[in-house]
């Protein structure tokens, strides 16, 4: 017996959410976290067991995944402009998408989904009622997992991998310090302030991300295992 | 929503059908304001140059569902009104904007997304002072449009309700529910509705004597020599 898909709020008109057969699991975190590393093994792994893989992710949408990707090279546009842009690429998969694979009877997993952008947005001060709302049309995930990493984990990672630092990663259009690396603790902190405050109002588990490879993909399966069979009891997975 | 005057700026929206004269109307207010050597900002709904790639590609290849149309229109809203309207609020200026968010209000409900979140997604813009709202019969309107532009585009006909599948019968019923919702804003909203059916010249006058009687326009001259 499935079950039933819902939106946290009011489903967008027109869109039919009676059997959604498959899973929708959804990994967050921040850069260099390991979030892809992890959505690649999980597909991996998925696929092995026979489970038809579709990923989501920012920025992907046929509709304005480019668009996109050229404001934030600009840095022109304003936080509220933003954040209406990234919902429209949110909302551009979930239909075309999330919900025929769903349909499909697939496992989709999301390399971030709606909780990225509105922590991100509540740094730049939005308003978090506002963006409850704006995502209220979104689909409850079957799992959220959210992969905490301590600070100095974070700076090693994201040095060691690309020898540098990212504008948007450390916050920099907010202007909190000149420095970058000073820029990136603070707005990284603020982040996982932020997503403290959704894993209490959203349903999702917060994974210690600090542990290796290895150790986290066997808890990720683990649990991924348990939704699987939630859904399907009559099948079995390694 | 902000209250009224709560910046030093006026802004004055016009909304009504395709085909109600409305932008004619707000050119010819713009060209007396202007020659009046006033502080005055002219913006048009849909024209942030980010965004409009995307809403092309969006309509020409008929990506858009009703939840994206709604938040890409959004997207491109924001980018002026923060860019532009704002800013040349607060400096002071008369902002005229050919339709405004009551026209996303009414596209979005005949396409079906709920009223509720539609005006939260809204919620940060401000109210008009002035809301002139051109109203005159369906006919009229279609006549107006059908006679001059015979070439409809897709979702300017609403061809993605599935109304029918003939382009100018798709119109006719779209324009239908169009105007349903605006009536039905004029009586939520202070709109000032004006006959669009009567000539422009004599349309202009009403325009102007609104504007003239409630905005003290001597508030409002050019400190920039042009």
């Amino acid at each position: 017996m499935t079950k039933a898909k819902r939106c946290f709020g009011t489903p967008p008109p027109g869109l039919d959410l009676s059997r959604l057969t498959g899973a929708l699991i959804v990994i967050e975190g921040p850069d260099s976290s390991g979030r892809s590393t992890h959505v690649g093994l999980l597909a991996e792994w998925l696929e092995q067991n026979g489970y038809p893989v579709v990923q989501i992710g920012l920025k992907r949408s046929r509709l304005v995944g480019n668009e996109l990707e050229a404001a934030k090279e600009g840095n022109v546009l304003s936080p509220r402009t933003m954040s209406l842009f990234y919902a429209t690429d949110f909302y551009d998969q979930l239909e075309n998408t999330m919900v025929p694979a769903l349909r499909a009877g697939s496992v989709v997993l999301a390399d971030r989904y709606t909780f990225t952008p509105m922590a991100r947005d509540v740094v730049r001060g939005a308003d978090a009622d506002w963006l409850d709302s704006l995502y209220s049309k979104a689909l409850v995930p079957d799992a959220v997992f959210y992969l905490q990493v301590s600070d100095r984990t974070l700076v090693d990672r994201t040095l060691a991998s690309h020898g540098g630092l990212d504008y948007w990663e450390s916050g920099m259009d907010l202007g909190l310090e000149r420095d970058w690396f000073g820029s990136f603790i603070k707005y990284q902190r603020r982040v996982r302030a932020e997503f403290h405050k959704l894993h209490k109002r959203y349903d999702f588990s917060i994974v210690n991300a600090n542990r290796s490879i290895d150790t986290i993909h066997a808890e990720l399966k683990d649990r991924v295992r348990r939704v699987l069979q939630s859904i399907h009891p009559n099948q079995s997975i390694s | 929503m902000s209250p009224r005057r709560r910046h030093a700026g006026v802004l004055i929206a016009v909304e009504g059908l395709d085909g109600s004269g409305k932008s004619t109307q707000i050119h010819l207010l713009h060209e007396w304001l202007y020659g009046l050597r006033l502080r005055v900002h002219f913006t048009e709904w849909n024209s942030s140059s980010l965004v409009r790639n995307a809403t092309r590609r969006g309509k020409k290849k008929q990506l858009l569902t009703p939840t994206t149309f709604s938040l890409i229109h959004a997207t491109d809203f924001a980018d002026r009104y923060e860019r532009q309207i704002l800013p040349m609020l607060r400096g002071g200026y008369i902002v005229l904007c050919d339709r405004y968010i009551f026209t996303s209000f009414v596209r979005d409900a005949v396409r079906g997304c709920d009223t509720d979140w539609v005006r939260r997604l809204y919620g940060f813009a401000r109210m008009p002072d002035f809301t002139l709202y051109f109203r005159l019969p369906l006919e009229t309107a279609l006549g107006r449009i059908l006679e001059g532009r015979p070439s409809l585009k897709y979702f300017e006909a609403g061809m993605d309700l599935g109304l029918s599948n003939d382009l100018t019968e798709s119109f006719r019923i779209f324009q239908g529910r169009i105007m349903e919702q605006y009536d039905r804003l004029a009586d939520e909203f202070p709109f000032t509705t004006i006959d669009a059916t009567r000539n422009v010249y004599d349309q202009q006058q009403d325009v102007r004597r609104i504007i003239g009687e409630g905005v003290d326009l001597s508030q409002y001259r050019t400190r920039v020599p042009r």
